[in-house]
């Protein structure tokens, strides 16, 4: 741990870091983008939960949402690779050296279409890593055609409207094994950091679809990704709390309101309940959930489905616990009477 | 190896039978999927034991079951251990393919053939052994169900006695080949003991082949290039491998896993010291191969052409931002699916500059098991001293094949991992800056994410010395020069060709990969049949060496050998070497999708020289390849 003694007056984190540390590059994005905001909750939910930025790793695709790892986490490296293909650097990344924190941002078309594949096998593998899409509905750098999140009927800027039924990315992540999976939207502060701390407790695969409107190409009338229709159909699911485990804060809830749901790491998440048969352990129950909102045209945001103690990938894979990247020579190599076994045998 | 001598023909006495002594080529014929490898892997293997140098090659259709596969043994005295093109004792257990198998046969050929099949009547210039398969299993295995396994063994026990091979060599194979099967090895025993019976009452010897101990394959072993190569990525400490299905691939990271799984567990704790992933696709395997480069492990995929199309992008990527992974690129035949279970030199100039926009990639070529494990650890090595992908071009014939070795020796020295910036570098040098070359050989220094040295942004877009987002000209320049002056720089760690000079000639052959085997004998050929004599200069590497422009200034006509159409290797060489180099260079291509043998070559060198090939040799050639067979 760092042990840098503050100047009086100024706010540090639990492991002595001030924040500039957890802040990125100025941002490229246009003014008021909603991926921006997310790029500050980051920063806010890393500064908070006191991680190292050196123990980070970024990565991304290609699109807007790809360029903004560049924009938070300055002193952690970030891998920028190819378009919808980030899933798989992630998962070497992690295999490689498991003691990394992994965050990936994506986005949409990045995630809903060419990176469908990759997405898949990551939720189904439940890689270490807090995934996050920055969902606008359209391609932002190649200037507003529609993605695979869009709803049908939303219009696009050119008046065209999209007639293909969207993906539900959350939905997809719960069905194939993502162990957290969450919705939210840039707009909700309070919420989007309270989801990305609990995350940064999980161990897994953490999906968070955020809706995060595109200013210049996807927040006109008619379009079910702007920021006017996205603030009337929110659903929140009720207040979370997000106590971390470093946190002494006992809370106290009338019984039968709250869900407690501890995570990996020892921290607690205490959610509202909204409506009596919902269970965010509950896969069905999350996923039927999803159905009901997005046909009554809004959408459900909070923590929509958890299972803290399901095995991740690298613990699947039985890894010794050193960064496999860190074993010295003698470890990776068998010595000379392993190949004269192997010789022998072969003669 | 070289030697001139003509092979070993018997007897003096013009009056005696004709023998042929330990060089002859035996192709068993049977149908995919009948468990014909174990007896054929019994019977190179007992001539193996014999001491007799042997090699062994499966032509195997894309197919479970059902479809034709041919197995050809060759046992020669000097050591070629090409495919050849002529079958001297074919084993006809395919009535699909037996009566064109017997009509491509050449005259005074044997054909050992299952009696129903009725192959006698064919032809009256062959030796006709008939062999009654049914009657004789029936009579050993009780379990109809388990006939069709054990028949195979009936003829090794035939060919035992017919060709002088030691029925206990046979039984030593059989053993050794089954392991601890003990129903099994009771079974095989049985059919090959009854084969040899069969033999003994009912068939009389009437062809010249046969098989005596010699003393030329003591100490070696046998093994095929994709476990080589396993091997020598274990032994290079890789801990993350990604792969996805493929032939003629597969064996390569499955031999592998078998050999981590028992050498690579740590003791105390059980558990593994290395990933493996088997991965969605190619281009999610590269993907993880670079993202656990980047973070500082060793890590390797391995695929075939199809796969190596899929990983263009990714290749690219690795070659730009500079990220170490190993590729290994099982060849086969393309383009689009082609022939993925025959063999081929057809990736090599793709792969040189894999992906869009301009890039050149490292490739080492082996041409031998020992190269599969040797040229692993170079792969890796390399990877991280250049900080990019570097691929491995082996071939179905050399990853799939059964090949005779010396044992491999234990590496001597420990892996290169490159230029990583630690502290007392970083004070050396003041300031540090991801792509700045500050030694002068376009290699800059890396850090590794978790290390808490500086950190950096790793991208494929357009950015500066210091890893930064940068569209201005002078930056991308810059940088592209400086990967060209790294690529110089690799020309003197990349393995060097090997040079065999003949002073005095005009005639030289370029060669790679698996060709190899087939120029050495052809060499042999052209001195022997037109007193020509050629120097040679195999390429191990991509980029060229300078010993590659030394050779060519030495020699006035320069043939280069490729199984490939479009002559890949000399497309490249006409890419990098002065034009009036690569005036001198011709060409011997050979793309049928089987092994390339030394007549091919020799009768194409020897047109092009102006001489006469071996014209009686063709309509075989052609035969051997007859649409039937596809």
């Amino acid at each position: 741990m760092a042990t840098v003694t503050p100047e009086p007056g100024r706010k540090v984190n639990r492991i002595g870091l001030e924040i500039q540390p957890y802040r990125g590059g100025k941002t490229t994005l246009c003014a008021g983008c909603g991926h921006n905001a997310i790029s500050e909750r980051i920063i806010d939910a890393f500064f908070e939960m006191g991680v190292d930025p050196r123990e980070v790793i970024k990565l991304s695709g290609i699109g807007c949402s790809s360029k903004s790892p560049a924009y938070f986490l300055g002193e952690a490296h970030g891998f920028n690779a190819v378009h919808g293909r980030m899933p798989s650097v992630g998962t070497g990344a992690v295999l490689a050296n498991r003691k990394l924190i992994a965050i990936g941002v994506s986005g949409d078309g990045d995630t809903g279409a060419i990176g469908i594949g990759q997405f898949v096998h990551l939720m189904r593998r439940n890689v270490p890593i807090v995934y996050i899409i920055e969902d606008n509905g359209c391609y932002g750098l190649t200037k507003g055609q529609f993605s695979p999140t869009a709803d049908m009927g939303s219009k696009a800027k050119s008046g065209l409207s999209n007639d293909l039924p969207p993906i539900d990315t959350c939905a997809l992540a719960i069905q194939l094994g993502a162990s957290f999976v969450a919705r939210s939207f840039s707009g909700d502060k309070r919420q989007l950091l309270a989801i990305l701390k609990a995350s940064l407790a999980h161990r897994g695969t953490c999906m968070i679809d955020v809706l995060s409107p595109c200013v210049t190409f996807n927040d006109h009338e008619g379009s079910t990704k702007s920021y006017a229709y996205a603030k009337d159909h929110d659903e929140p699911l009720g207040e979370i709390n997000f106590v971390p485990f470093f946190d002494d804060i006992t809370v106290e809830y009338d019984p039968g309101t709250t869900h407690a749901v501890e995570l990996h790491d020892g921290s607690r998440l205490y959610l509202k309940k909204v409506a009596e048969d919902y269970d965010p352990t509950d896969k069905l129950a999350a996923i039927r959930l999803l159905h009901d909102t997005a046909s009554r045209g809004e959408f459900a945001t909070g923590i929509l489905y958890v299972e803290p103690e399901k095995e991740d990938f690298v613990s699947l894979l039985n890894l010794v616990d050193e960064p496999l990247a860190a074993l010295p020579l003698e470890r990776v190599r068998p010595p000379r009477a392993v190949l004269d076994e192997v010789m022998e045998s072969l003669k | 190896m070289s030697s001139s001598a003509p092979a070993a023909r018997g007897a003096a006495d013009p009056s005696a039978p004709r023998r042929v002594v330990n060089d002859f080529s035996i192709q068993v014929a049977t149908v995919n999927g009948s468990g014909s490898q174990t007896a054929n892997l019994v019977l190179l293997r007992s001539i193996f034991q014999s001491g007799v140098p042997v090699s062994g090659k499966n032509m195997f259709p894309s197919n479970i079951a059902g479809l034709p596969t041919w197995y050809t043994i060759r046992a020669n005295p000097h050591g070629y251990i090409a495919r050849k093109n002529e079958i001297d004792f074919l084993v006809a257990m395919n009535p699909e393919t037996a009566k064109e198998d017997v009509l491509a046969l050449e005259p005074g050929a044997a054909v050992l053939y299952d009696e129903p099949l009725k192959l006698s009547g064919l032809r009256a210039d062959l030796t006709f052994y008939p062999v009654p398969f049914d009657r004789i299993v029936a009579e050993v295995c009780k379990d109809a169900k388990l006939r069709r396994l054990v028949k195979n063994m009936i003829y090794d026990g035939v060919l035992s006695r017919l060709l002088g091979i030691e029925l206990g060599q046979m039984e030593h194979a059989l053993r050794r080949q089954m392991g601890k099967k003990t129903k099994a090895i009771e079974l095989n025993l049985a059919a090959l003991e009854a084969g040899f019976a069969y033999a003994s009452t009912h068939l009389t010897k009437a062809d010249p082949y046969w098989i005596e101990p010699l003393d030329r394959t003591a100490g070696k072993i046998l093994i095929e290039g994709n476990a080589a190569a396993a091997l020598g990525c274990m032994m290079a400490g890789v801990t993350v491998i990604a792969w996805y299905p493929i032939t003629p691939s597969s064996s390569l990271p499955e031999t592998l896993i078998s050999y981590m799984r028992k050498y690579r567990v740590d003791r105390e704790t059980g558990k593994a010291t290395f990933a493996i992933v088997q991965a969605e696709d190619e281009i999610a395997s590269i993907g993880m191969v670079l993202g656990a480069g980047w973070a500082g492990a060793r890590a390797m995929t391995s695929t075939s052409g199809p796969g190596i199309s899929l990983m263009s992008e990714f290749s690219g990527l690795a070659y730009y931002a500079e990220v170490p992974g190993v590729v290994f690129d099982i060849q086969r035949v393309g383009p689009s699916t082609g022939l993925p279970t025959r063999t081929s030199q057809q990736d090599v100039l793709a792969t040189a500059v894999l992906s869009h926009g301009d890039t050149k990639h490292l490739l080492l070529i082996p041409a031998s098991v020992q190269e599969c494990y040797t040229m692993a650890m170079d792969a890796f090595d390399l990877a991280e001293r250049f900080q990019t992908v570097v691929f491995v071009m082996s071939d179905l014939d050399l990853a799939m094949n059964t090949w005779m070795a010396d044992p491999f020796e234990y590496p001597d020295r420990p892996p290169d991992r490159g230029k990583v910036l630690d502290e007392a570098t970083l004070q050396r040098l003041g300031e540090w800056g991801r792509y700045r070359d500050v030694d002068g050989d376009g290699i800059p220094y890396r850090t590794i994410p978790g290390h808490r040295m500086p950190a950096y942004f790793t991208r494929g877009s357009g950015h500066n010395e210091r890893g930064q987002y940068s569209e201005r000209p002078d930056d991308y320049v810059n940088n592209m020069d400086r990967l060209a002056r790294k690529f110089e720089t690799a020309r003197r760690h990349v393995p060097a060709p090997e040079v065999f000079d003949e002073p005095g000639a005009e005639v030289a052959i370029v060669g790679y990969g698996t060709s190899h085997w087939a120029i050495e004998e052809s060499r042999d050929q052209l001195r022997r049949e037109a007193g020509i004599r050629t120097a040679y200069l195999r390429l191990r590497a991509f980029p060229f060496t300078d010993g590659l422009d030394a050779f060519l200034d030495r020699y006035a006509r320069v043939y280069v050998v490729e199984q490939n159409r479009d002559a890949q290797m000399l497309a490249l060489m006409r890419m990098e070497l002065a034009h009036a180099r690569s005036a001198r260079l011709r060409s011997v291509l050979h793309y049928t999708g089987l092994p390339i043998d030394a007549r091919s070559i020799t009768d194409s060198i020897l047109a092009q020289e102006g001489l006469k090939a071996r014209a009686a040799l063709v309509p075989a050639v052609h035969a051997a390849l007859g649409a039937g067979r596809e």
